[in-house]
């Protein structure tokens, strides 16, 4: 509240400088974390994503359900689709998840995500793995599930007054 | 130069000498600053009457609101308590700083009262918005291409235009205060932390516009969307150092209140200063921390700016842990309390509201959103964090059991000084930081053991019963639920308690000059110590209280390395 003395560049206390020291070691440590898990971790922010449009991906996403098609589900009818490891396609638009996925545990796929309007978010539940979808980007998630059982996929980021009906389902068989 | 067109010579300001701080008060900033401070208490209320609604649907056994009402409450609530309340309360406080503290003038009052109404008009456009059409149930992000009313983003915008220019006034102040001799050498380090506020709050601003304009533009249809990634990288360079500055703004707070209430000065002005300039520096960077899952970023750009660079932003809070209760330590020693470790703590004026908000707000800010905001915004960590509520539970800590907690604590000391009224209900005032912390403590820490279970942010129906799957949420949700809603009620409660007070004072309380510093504790006083460095007086509480602290940060902090390590897919 006082204003300081003229000169107030006055060295610092013992155990200040020592706090001083512990804090930002404690910050390297911090900053140190991101990088070591980034080469030794095993689940890492996907940096892989493309342009796109709604019109493209939408054509692709269509396009890999109506060949890997295996059923239908709900009044909507949305494909159940089966694919084999590799390549898988995704979309999210207001309020709904197309398609189902029918993935095998322990494969690894990449999962090309993006919306065909607004934007939304991936949210894989109960996994607690959360990712942005947004328009014109195709985001590639290289993903191997490690447990098998029936996944949903709630849409977390807000995309107007229907966001609490928008969720969808991945499958995951042993 | 810009400021050679200010009338130097004629000084039409008048002032008063305030009995109590032989502070210089300009009449013309005392009313600025009660405009501003009035104007934050009532938007603070509406936004507290929206928290209560949608605490309330919040808890699965009540479900309050229907779907509409739900989502145009979180807009409302977002925007009255994260921007209008805040800002207002914090260009009271830079007039507050900026003149009063220097016993300088305000430079340009008409100046003032005309951002005081860009302000307000720009804030109650967006509440009628928000009240009148679920069209603006866009969320305080609104996050194009998602689309509101053009009036929604002109609320806003003129908002911020007026608080732009409010803030360029109080550095036009401190230039003035300087040239006529005002000033001598260093300003205070108070005011040195409102500056550094208001520093950030010109960039902050500054994105805000390049956010909102051409979302305003596309919903007149004048341009086709922005890009949806772009967007959200410059609405959160607007909406994160928002928060930044609430930050610094709260910390010049607490070394007021620690003075107000202890008599405490800052232990080495230096350690201190460079605390604020390391905020000014690094926390921008922040905005990265809303943008670790998008597509379009890599690596790199992500881990650097959301570490502040070398979470250097972080050591600045870090050391304004230890200085602040270090001060405090050290007055209190130096009036006689030195029992063992921490008997300068028990000492301590706790029925002081000044002392008690300090308190809550440093121990809700340090503890909870500290900690849990570095492991949010920890760039793998962030794939099971993001958009669930435990984001919410952490800047609920931050911001309000933080900022607003700390911002209300000092409301009790403007009422008597300000507005020269007494303040009425005291022992109210002494609870009134308690019973608030309480409430948030607890909504934080239900949201955050809720989000820890996959609840995401902002669903009005957590069941998904009308969607076209369920959702596999566990049962345990309704219980941290509850916690979080028993949380809002109380929290709610010392909200009201705040109003209460405030409001019965400035109203009805006997009009008088202020006669004492403290509101209920005896005064303090200053002995003369004559050998500063004994070791009687180092701050050892403080240091054994840093200590257990970074163990606690430790422990959560790897708990959740532990967390995304051994249970998650493999995610590359």
């Amino acid at each position: 509240m006082l204003a300081p003395p003229r000169v107030w560049w006055k060295p610092l206390g013992r155990l200040e400088k020592t706090w001083l020291y512990i804090a930002l070691a404690w910050c390297v440590f911090l900053t140190a974390m991101m990088p070591l898990w980034f080469i030794y971790g095993k689940q890492n922010v996907p940096v892989e994503s493309y342009r796109t449009t709604p019109e493209q991906h939408q054509k692709a996403t269509e396009a890999f359900a109506a060949k890997y098609k295996v059923g239908e589900e709900t009044a909507l009818k949305i494909p159940v689709v089966a694919p084999p490891p590799g390549d898988i396609y995704m979309y999210g638009k207001t309020w709904s998840w197309y398609p189902i996925l029918k993935l095998k545990k322990g494969q690894t796929y990449r999962l090309h995500l993006s919306s065909l309007d607004l934007q939304h978010g991936f949210s894989l539940q109960p996994s607690n793995l959360n990712f942005m979808v947004l328009p014109h980007y195709d985001y590639v998630i290289t993903l191997t599930p490690s447990s098998s059982g029936t996944y949903s996929v709630v849409c977390n980021e807000y995309c107007f007054v229907g966001h609490h009906l928008m969720v969808g389902k991945i499958v995951v068989q042993d | 130069m810009a400021v050679a067109s200010i009338p130097m010579d004629k000084q039409a300001a008048t002032f008063r000498t305030c009995p109590v701080t032989t502070f210089k008060v300009d009449l013309a900033a005392e009313k600025l600053i009660i405009a501003n401070a009035v104007a934050a208490v009532v938007f603070l209320a509406i936004g507290g009457i929206f928290s209560l609604l949608i605490g309330l649907t919040r808890v699965p056994a009540i479900h309050l609101l229907p779907a509409n009402w739900f989502y145009r409450s979180v807009t409302g609530h977002g925007l009255d308590m994260l921007v209008v309340w805040i800002v207002f309360f914090e260009i009271a406080g830079l007039i507050f700083g900026t003149a009063i503290m220097l016993n300088a003038r305000v430079v340009a009052p008409k100046f003032g009262w005309f951002n005081f109404g860009l302000m307000l008009v720009g804030a109650l456009i967006v509440n009628v918005m928000v009240l009148i059409g679920d069209e603006s149930a866009v969320m305080f992000t609104a996050y194009v291409p998602l689309k509101a009313p053009p009036l929604f983003y002109l609320g806003i915008i003129l908002f911020a235009v007026g608080a732009l220019l409010a803030v360029i006034m109080s550095f036009v102040n401190v230039v003035v205060a300087k040239r006529e001799g005002k000033l001598n050498g260093s300003l205070p380090l108070v005011v040195f932390g409102l500056i550094t506020a208001a520093i950030l709050a010109i960039y902050t601003l500054l994105n805000g516009a390049l956010a909102y304009v051409p979302a305003f533009l596309y919903s007149l249809e004048v341009i086709p969307s922005p890009d949806a990634a772009l967007y959200r990288n410059l609405m959160w360079g607007f909406g994160h150092p928002a928060q930044q500055v609430n930050l610094a703004a709260m910390v010049a707070v607490w070394y007021a209140l620690a003075w107000i209430t202890t008599g405490a000065n800052p232990i080495n002005e230096k350690f201190s200063r460079v605390a604020f300039i390391l905020y000014l520096f690094f926390i921008n960077l922040g905005s990265a921390h809303h943008l670790l899952v998008d597509p379009g970023l890599s690596f790199g750009f992500k881990a650097t700016n959301t570490s502040y660079g070398m979470y250097l932003a972080v050591l600045g809070s870090l050391i304004h842990a230890f200085s602040i209760p270090a001060a405090v330590e050290v007055a209190l020693r130096k009036q006689g309390h030195r029992q063992g470790l921490l008997g300068w703590l028990r000492n301590a004026p706790w029925k002081e509201p000044g002392f008690g908000g300090m308190v809550v707000s440093m121990v809700m800010f340090g503890w909870i959103g500290g900690v849990t905001g570095v492991v949010i915004g920890t760039e793998q960590l962030n794939m099971i964090v993001h958009n669930t509520l435990r984001v919410p539970g952490h800047f609920h800590a931050t911001v309000v059991g933080g900022t607003t907690t700390a911002f209300m604590a000092l409301t009790y000391y403007l009422i008597p000084l300000v507005f020269r009224r007494e303040l009425k209900f005291k022992n109210v005032a002494s609870w009134q930081p308690y019973v608030f912390g309480l409430g948030m403590l607890l909504v934080a820490i239900g949201f955050i053991a809720t989000g820890l279970q996959g609840v995401s942010r902002r669903h009005w129906d957590i069941s998904f019963a009308q969607a076209a799957f369920p959702s596999a949420i566990p049962g345990t949700v309704d219980l941290t639920l509850a916690i979080a809603g028993i949380g809002v009620v109380i929290a709610f409660i010392g909200g009201g308690m705040y109003l209460w007070v405030v409001l019965a004072s400035v109203f009805t309380g006997k009009k008088t000059e202020a006669n004492a510093l403290m509101l209920i504790t005896p005064m303090w006083s200053q002995p003369k110590i004559a050998d500063e460095e004994a070791e009687h007086l180092q701050p050892r509480g403080t240091f054994a209280l840093v200590i257990v602290y970074l163990f606690f940060f430790a422990a959560y902090y790897l708990s959740n390395w532990w967390l995304l390590g051994g249970r998650v897919w493999g995610i590359r």
